[in-house]
């Protein structure tokens, strides 16, 4: 399990990673948690990897009035041992903490995460959950899109081949804002079988019910205030919104949105 | 001076450990030599197909080798001498037909493993792809491919058991069949296996270092293989990182290695990556079994009738063979238990699977898990307590020593005494209370119990009946002083996890009084130790220790007539303790002894003993049926039906070993077999395809348990001497992972009873869980 032979480009800023990546053959890289393995294993075979982890801007964090720019080669335990100022009121490091192991949070990382877009990454189903964007940079420049447009599908995104996930821009939450996130795994450590995220944020009338893990982009589930306020079935909900679901896989996904619910109630962090 | 105590029964710190913790261990892994080239197999991509041809890459023939390179080499053949056996040859190489997926193909050799791995995939393949068997239910089907030429149905060995039966179970009152499985597991050891080979050409001799648990007999196998003297091989096993059975065969890729060194003359390495050792190697434990229990209305096991089935995979591996696993479920299914009546078949079916080898336990984890499930539906069908029901027909304490339906002598313990105390720790009826009144979040409550016991050390008589190619003898230990009264202890069996530096080193001490710390094990290398069939079997500590001290008595007596010249006393009133020789009136010290017969030859006396300071010993158990140390284990689980997941809430066991040598590593044993047990009950599986492809070749889908999965075990211990060993010690190495997927699984069922579900088979899946339940409300 020896990779394929490959070029390795340190990029020193985001522009030049960009530059690197305009031939056919090239990929970027960060941690190397999801990718290392698929080089490993041969199936991915990149001619040339630009490694992002050197690229200034990428390590950054920007404070702004209504949210936080976190950059996209942040680690997850930078996140987990809380060194980075948190947009909410607490809640990112109790998420990195539950991400896979300490070995692969020392080295992977939140932009990473989101661009391989796994289905059942703990980043993919949260950030979708809080509501964040995802900033990109590519040949024609900056732009931004929600991570609800940005995950387009399991393993797929709306970036480009040439671009690059540069940060994650987070809403601040105030105190009076609720978040509960539910994950199913086989054991400690290992990707969610079914997830859930639930957000009440009165003050800025923001609800939101989400389904993860499934196989494709999480799923809004319709009418949140109506699941958070109880007047709504989430098994229901869950089998509405869910049908491509087999019958077992939609069970367990309504476990996860009535425990992600019952959590919000209880405000015991899940 | 006051001395701890540091003979058997004294929890010694581990000798090894410093070396270990440090990273100062040598690994096969950790070997590099001038001008070692690297090896990668290429292994097939089928389950089965014809092998029309290989294409070497361009330019490559003298890095790439295929079975039409290996002139005189012969495959590997693990025959059993059972009537019936059906023989088979596992090629070094695929020749002309395939019959796994990963199995090797070709070997190609590069300066790196990147490069020799390039070679690999460059190296084409023209195959006649066949129809595999994947099942092995459905082995013997009329219609089924035939795996080896000549063979009428794809069956290694059917063997079975009857004695008492139709009379025993014509009254009962009660009749319970079940059909259960175990999955197909593959070990995983922290360290894979690993090869470097080379050849030694002062001492004109082929040198493989391997991980391996039994160099001795990789050194039968590679001299069989190879065609050459045993005298031209040496075989030496380094620093490794556990085996639990897959490091106690002959590989392949060992005979490769071999050859490869021999022919290019220069070092050679392979080191077993992750999904070779998943999807290529290590299989193990899959089982089928059709039980029915015969019980009576006020709690008697009156006859257990069973049909089992193994999938031994492709080949019979060296030297345990393919029927072994088959076989021994037909003599050890009874258990701990007494019945009248006991008849069963079994059938080791050959599939389109890598070879299934002995795991810790070997047949037993899934033997106690069919009896023991049966044991709990029994109670049931007749409404008693499960643990009442176990307890009126387990062997009693007063009945020992005990020969059991299939002829199996128990040597010593207590049974239900082991029940009982495993029950006191439980408080069953709090937990029964707790039960009815349900859970505050939901979820369901369970209790398991399973009771078993474990032949270990089982010698000459055992072995020569099953007929394979390895049969255990006189197990035999050098003990040499040293000049400055440390010591040296050579013995041939191979430490890999078992503590045997210490564990041994104690042992001399128990007898010769020298510090454990001056006593330097040597094992794991031909060249310098007897011969042994190595570390397999719970047998290091009984055959082994036995042999250390036995080696030690002689050289105790030999050491008393030096010192008792120096002393000027009577040998037969010196007494060997704390380093040295006590006589009536005055000591030397073994230092002193040492020097004596090493440096001033002219002071020892006349008609001293020539042979020195130095003996080899053999040594045999009282009996060599084995011991049979015994243990309950007991769960407590919590079942999720939200979601199907199992929480192991306690976790208890009660263990016998008979008299033990370090209570501390006995824990460790038990408690590493205890959690690979979990990784049976509720994790580990190897599903196949229906074309023969596996399917968990990451360990990403091949789920082991971590620390966070692995309960605090408390263990009692009961110490039943054994009347058959030297100390009265047994062996133990394999318990901890035959007991959990049966306490666990009974726990579950206990959990899921309230609504009509039961599982079947291990592992314990959310899935399986669920769709249990589900099938449970559908009735």
């Amino acid at each position: 399990m020896k990779a394929a032979r490959f070029d390795l480009h340190l990029a020193a800023d985001a522009a030049e990673a960009v530059r690197h990546l305009q031939g056919d053959d090239a990929k970027p890289v960060a941690g190397s948690q999801s990718l290392g393995p698929m080089l490993n294993l041969r199936l991915a075979r990149p001619g040339l990897l630009v490694d992002v982890t050197r690229c200034a801007e990428l390590r950054a964090v920007t404070e702004e009035a209504e949210d936080v720019l976190y950059g996209a080669a942040l680690t997850h335990a930078e996140f987990e041992d809380g060194a980075l100022p948190d947009a909410t009121p607490g809640w990112l490091a109790p998420i990195a903490r539950r991400i896979a192991y300490r070995a692969v949070r020392n080295r992977g990382t939140i932009g990473g995460s989101i661009a391989h877009a796994d289905p059942a990454a703990d980043w993919v189903a949260t950030m979708t959950g809080l509501g964040a964007s995802v900033r990109i940079l590519g040949p024609e420049g900056a732009r931004e899109l929600p991570m609800a447009e940005f995950v387009t599908g399991a393993l797929s995104t709306a970036l480009g081949p040439d671009e690059i996930v540069t940060a994650i821009r987070l809403p601040r939450r105030g105190p009076e804002a609720r978040w509960s996130y539910w994950k199913f795994c086989r054991k400690v450590g290992e990707f969610a079988k079914a997830s859930a995220c639930v957000l009440a944020d009165p003050a800025r009338d923001e609800y939101r019910v989400l389904a993860a893990a499934i196989e494709r982009a999480p799923v809004a589930l319709p009418d949140p205030r109506a699941l958070i306020e109880g007047r709504a079935d989430p098994r229901e909900a869950v089998e509405a919104a869910l049908p491509f679901l087999s019958p077992e896989r939609r069970a367990l996904q309504a476990t996860a949105t009535s425990r992600a619910l019952a959590a919000l109630e209880t405000g015991v962090p899940a | 001076m006051n001395i701890p105590r540091q003979g058997v029964g004294a929890p010694v710190r581990r000798l090894e450990d410093d070396r270990y913790l440090e990273g100062r261990g040598r690994f096969a892994g950790d070997i590099r030599m001038p001008g070692m080239l690297e090896v990668a197999f290429l292994r097939s991509p089928v389950a089965h197909a014809g092998l029309r041809g290989v294409a070497k890459p361009e330019g490559a023939a003298h890095q790439v080798f295929t079975a039409a390179d290996l002139e005189g080499v012969r495959g590997i053949r693990a025959d059993s001498g059972l009537p019936g056996f059906r023989s088979s040859v596992q090629p070094v190489l695929a020749a002309d037909r395939i019959r796994h997926v990963n199995e090797p193909v070709a070997a190609c050799v590069a300066p790196s493993r990147a490069e020799a791995e390039d070679l690999a995939e460059a190296t084409g393949l023209d195959l006649d792809i066949l129809p595999a068997v994947h099942d092995m239910l459905k082995a013997r089907d009329p219609d089924a491919p035939l795996l080896h030429d000549g063979w009428e149905e794809n069956v290694f060995l059917e063997s079975g058991f009857e004695q008492g039966f139709e009379a025993a179970s014509a009254d009962a009152a009660i009749r319970i069949r079940r059909q259960y499985r175990t999955s197909r597991q593959c070990m995983s050891p922290m360290e894979g296996r690993g090869v470097v080979a080379y050849v030694d050409e002062q001492a004109d001799q082929l040198v493989v270092i391997t991980s391996t648990q039994m160099p001795h007999i990789v050194r039968n196998g590679l001299a069989e293989c190879l065609g050459i003297d045993q005298g031209r091989i040496r075989v030496i096993a380094p620093d490794v990182g556990g085996g639990f059975g897959y490091k106690g065969i002959l590989l392949a890729e060992e005979v490769m290695l071999g050859w490869l060194a021999l022919k290019l003359r220069r070092p050679v390495r392979w080191i077993e990556d992750r999904r070779e050792q998943l999807a290529g190697n290590a299989n193990c434990r899959e089982h089928w079994y059709d039980i029915t229990g015969y019980a009576s209305a006020d709690g008697r096991l009156l006859a257990v009738e069973c049909e089992a089935i193994v999938d031994s995979g492709a080949y019979s591996a060296y030297p345990f063979s393919a029927c072994l696993e088959a076989a021994q479920v037909a003599s050890i299914l009874p258990g701990p238990y007494k019945m009248d009546g006991f008849r069963c078949r079994t059938w080791s079916v050959a599939t389109n699977k890598p070879a299934i080898l002995p795991y810790r336990g070997v047949a037993r984890t899934g033997v106690c898990f069919a009896m023991e499930l049966m044991m709990d539906e029994l109670a049931r069908g007749i409404g008693m307590e499960p643990a009442e029901f176990r307890r009126r027909n387990l062997v009693t304490g007063s009945e020992m020593p005990f020969v059991n339906i299939t002829n199996k002598i128990f040597d010593s313990g207590d049974y239900v005494e082991a029940l009982d105390r495993s029950l006191a720790a439980l408080d069953l009826p709090a937990l029964r209370a707790r039960q009815a009144r349900g859970e505050p979040d939901g979820r369901h409550l369970g209790v398991g119990i399973s009771i078993f016991c474990e032949q270990g050390a089982h010698g000459t008589s055992v072995y020569s009946g099953w007929g394979i190619p390895m049969v255990p003898g006189f197990e035999q230990a050098t003990a040499r002083m040293t000049p400055d009264g440390g010591l040296e202890l050579r013995v041939g069996v191979q430490s890999h996890g078992q503590s045997l530096e210490t564990t041994l080193a104690q042992i001399a001490n128990e007898v010769l009084g020298v510090d454990p710390a001056k006593v330097k094990l040597v094992h794991g290398d031909t060249a310098l130790t007897p011969y042994s069939t190595g570390t397999w079997g719970s047998r290091c500590i009984v055959m082994a220790g036995g042999a250390v001290a036995t080696a030690c008595e002689e050289l105790a007596e030999r050491a008393k007539k030096i010192a008792g010249t120096l002393l000027q006393a009577d040998p037969d009133a010196i007494v060997l303790g704390n380093g040295e020789a006590r006589g009536p009136s005055g000591s030397v010290t073994l230092a002193e002894i040492g020097s004596v017969w090493y440096h001033r030859p002219q002071d020892l006396p006349e008609g001293v003993d020539p042979a020195g300071l130095e003996a080899t010993k053999g040594y045999k158990t009282v009996r060599d049926t084995g011991t049979f140390s015994y243990a309950c284990h007991t769960a407590v689980v919590l079942v999720d039906p939200g979601t199907g997941a199992v929480e192991i809430e306690d976790y208890r066991i009660t263990e016998d070993g008979g008299v033990l040598v370090n209570p501390m590593v006995v824990d460790g044993q038990v408690w590493g077999g205890a959690v690979q047990g979990i990784g049976t009950a509720l994790y580990e599986e190897m599903p196949y395809d229906s074309e023969g492809q596996p399917l968990s070749t990451t360990l990403a889908e091949y789920l082991l348990p971590g620390a966070a999965e692995a309960p605090s075990i408390p263990i009692a211990h009961m110490e039943t001497p054994s009347p058959i060993s030297r100390f009265g010690q047994k062996g133990i190495g394999e318990s901890g992972a035959i007991g959990p997927p049966a306490a666990i699984g009974n726990a579950v069922n206990d959990a899921l009873r309230a609504f009509g579900a039961a599982i079947d088979q291990v592992p314990i899946t959310p899935e399986r869980v669920m769709a249990a339940l589900a099938r449970g409300e559908r009735a």
